[in-house]
């Protein structure tokens, strides 16, 4: 592998999410800024895949899904700067005719994506068909999936934890972006979470939390979770992150959920961000 | 539009559920499909997928009463080349799950079998939170996805079997009542190809699922009054056989619709965007005139209801009065 997860790959995709997301004036900032050293440590460090030769049934590869579907920015940032499609693709987000569609799709084609998202509370179930398929072909690869905290508030999430345990599915590991915003406040004031770690051990899920923009700690709670294959318990990684992280004033508020900066709010956020790969 | 005339019996002795007819062929799919798995929602005894179980225990995958976590695994089990059959009730196969069948399925080209019983007013006594009267109209709407409602116990064997070598996903209907086994092992099935069973010009009668043998009983009524009815069992509703519309209203100028579904949505919808672009033609539609269903026995509700062969003859009748 020709770069490993490290800061300098962070800053560039904090610089591509935020530029994307300007440039139509459309899209989630804050979301993607948040989980950006999650993408970078998993794609760069950690998942087995093949880049330049992807395939929709991924076979002998772990599998990502990224449930909380509006986040795409961070992902594609990554996907493209990982390879899976050309760079210059990035600036189609959210335009005509694109393959870099608003939320991930798989109908034009984009390498990278094998399921759409964007509905929420589907994702883990989707992950979970995989991971069976996995087990059934007798593989030892992995599942990722990647969840919002507000997300929990759909009920599919808990139809599917109750399935992961009875079934002692440990091929999985799923990550929850614990940022405590949503759309239109904070999760503690618009339908509270309380103790989310409670939660998913009381489903039977073995729960380890992490600091989210810690690629050193994102490595820690992965190697724990893979340590516990056979155990056939799932893990769960509650990953502790600021929403908007990395543009000061983007973080820690909801406001940035869903909308984008004007030129001079771009000018402000990308003074605060290295180029260090070259833009797009 | 294929001929099957000579493949159908019209004093059948036999009568069978047509959920036993997926039930078979399910069966049979294990052992010709080792990619077939099947997914169920706490209603195996319902749906007959227990000797799948039996037979295949590490392919067969219990869900519990979650119905939409087993249809976005099911999404989630193709990648990798597993060919999943969800199986329960049609009103928790379509209206409960729609969004996950829309995002992780269909908008997602997933090759997903998704296999529906106890369709309609027929389900019976459980009432009408049961009787799903909408479904056909919901997944016809769904871009990618191909709509299957067989005619009795031996079509639905063969259409499982079919739905298998096409790739993406499908809306398998049938339902709970024992009918008519009026179909030979050996009729030919092709999905999206509707199928002749009697030949006449001077109305055709077009039915689905459980209205097929009933359009089959009032052509034999109208034969009587010498009146020769075309009838066309149009068990693909989607992709639709429009050749086949289009021939059969050219010869007749008159198209009667037969189906346990809501009129608004339905077979008849779908026959009448046909012939409105291109041969208008006068139509009736025998179907659920827009209300929901209630408790009582299948044959009561059907008659209750207006979906008899009865029904099929007299507005067979208002057209040729016309």
């Amino acid at each position: 592998m020709s770069m490993q997860a490290s800061p300098t790959i962070c800053s560039q995709v904090r610089r591509d999410i935020v530029r994307m997301v300007h440039a139509v004036s459309s899209g989630h900032p804050g979301g993607s800024l948040g989980c950006v050293e999650l993408f970078v440590k998993l794609y760069f460090d950690v998942m087995k895949l093949d880049a330049e030769n992807f395939t929709l049934d991924g076979k002998e590869e772990d599998l990502f899904f990224l449930s909380n579907g509006h986040i795409s920015p961070v992902w594609y940032s990554v996907l493209s700067r990982r390879g899976f499609f050309p760079l210059k693709e990035l600036a189609t987000f959210r335009k005509l005719n694109s393959r870099v569609q608003g939320h991930p799709a798989t109908e034009e084609g984009l390498p990278g994506i094998r399921v759409a998202s964007g509905s929420l509370g589907q994702g883990l179930s989707v992950g979970l068909g995989a991971a069976e398929t996995k087990k059934l072909a007798g593989e030892d690869t992995w599942i990722y999936t990647l969840h919002g905290d507000g997300e929990m508030q759909e009920g599919q999430i808990w139809e599917a934890a109750m399935y992961a345990a009875h079934r002692k599915i440990d091929n999985i590991i799923s990550f929850i972006d614990c940022n405590g915003q949503q759309i239109d406040g904070s999760t503690e004031d618009v339908l509270s979470l309380k103790d989310l770690g409670a939660k998913w051990s009381a489903f039977g899920w073995h729960v380890i939390k992490c600091d989210g923009h810690s690629l050193d700690d994102l490595g820690s709670a992965i190697d724990e979770a893979k340590s516990r294959r056979g155990s056939g318990v799932p893990c769960i990684v509650l990953m502790k992150t600021v929403m908007g992280k990395g543009v000061d004033f983007m973080e820690g508020t909801h406001k940035w959920h869903g909308i984008a900066p004007n030129d001079e709010q771009l000018a402000d956020a990308l003074s605060q961000l290295e180029e260090t790969l070259g833009d797009y | 539009m294929t001929d099957s005339s000579l493949f159908i019996t019209l004093n059948p002795t036999d009568s069978k559920d047509t959920r036993s007819g997926f039930g078979a062929g399910l069966l049979e799919l294990g052992t010709t499909h080792p990619d077939v798995v099947a997914l169920c929602a706490d209603l195996t005894g319902s749906l007959k997928m227990g000797d799948f179980r039996d037979a295949h225990p590490e392919r067969f995958f219990q869900v519990g009463i979650a119905e939409a976590n087993m249809m976005s695994m099911a999404a989630g089990m193709t990648i990798g080349g597993k060919i999943p059959f969800t199986g329960t009730f049609a009103n928790f196969s379509t209206g409960r799950v729609y969004d996950q069948i829309r995002q992780s399925i269909a908008y997602s080209e997933k090759n997903v079998k998704i296999c529906a019983s106890h369709a309609g007013l027929t389900l019976g006594e459980d009432g009408a939170t049961h009787q799903i009267l909408e479904d056909i109209g919901m997944m016809k709407m769904l871009p990618n996805m191909t709509v299957i409602c067989p005619a009795d116990y031996e079509q639905t064997r063969q259409a499982t079997l079919a739905i298998a070598d096409i790739e993406g996903p499908v809306y398998l209907r049938f339902g709970r009542p024992k009918l008519p086994v009026f179909y030979n092992e050996s009729a030919p099935f092709e999905i999206g190809k509707a199928q002749k069973l009697m030949s006449g010009d001077d109305v055709t009668i077009i039915a689905t699922g459980y209205m097929v043998w009933e359009a089959v009983k009032a052509a034999l009524t109208l034969k009587d009054q010498g009146i020769n009815a075309d009838v066309i069992n149009m068990h693909t509703i989607k992709p639709l056989d429009a050749a086949a519309i289009i021939e059969s209203a050219t010869r007749t100028g008159k198209v009667v619709t037969a189906e346990e579904h809501q009129r608004l949505g339905g077979l008849g919808g779908s026959v009448a965007q046909v012939l409105a672009e291109n041969i208008p033609t006068p139509m009736r539609m025998v179907a659920v005139q827009d209300r929901f269903g209630e408790s009582g026995t299948p044959t009561q509700l059907m008659e209750k209801y207006g979906l008899t062969a009865d029904a099929i003859v007299a507005r067979s009748l208002e057209l040729i009065a016309l």
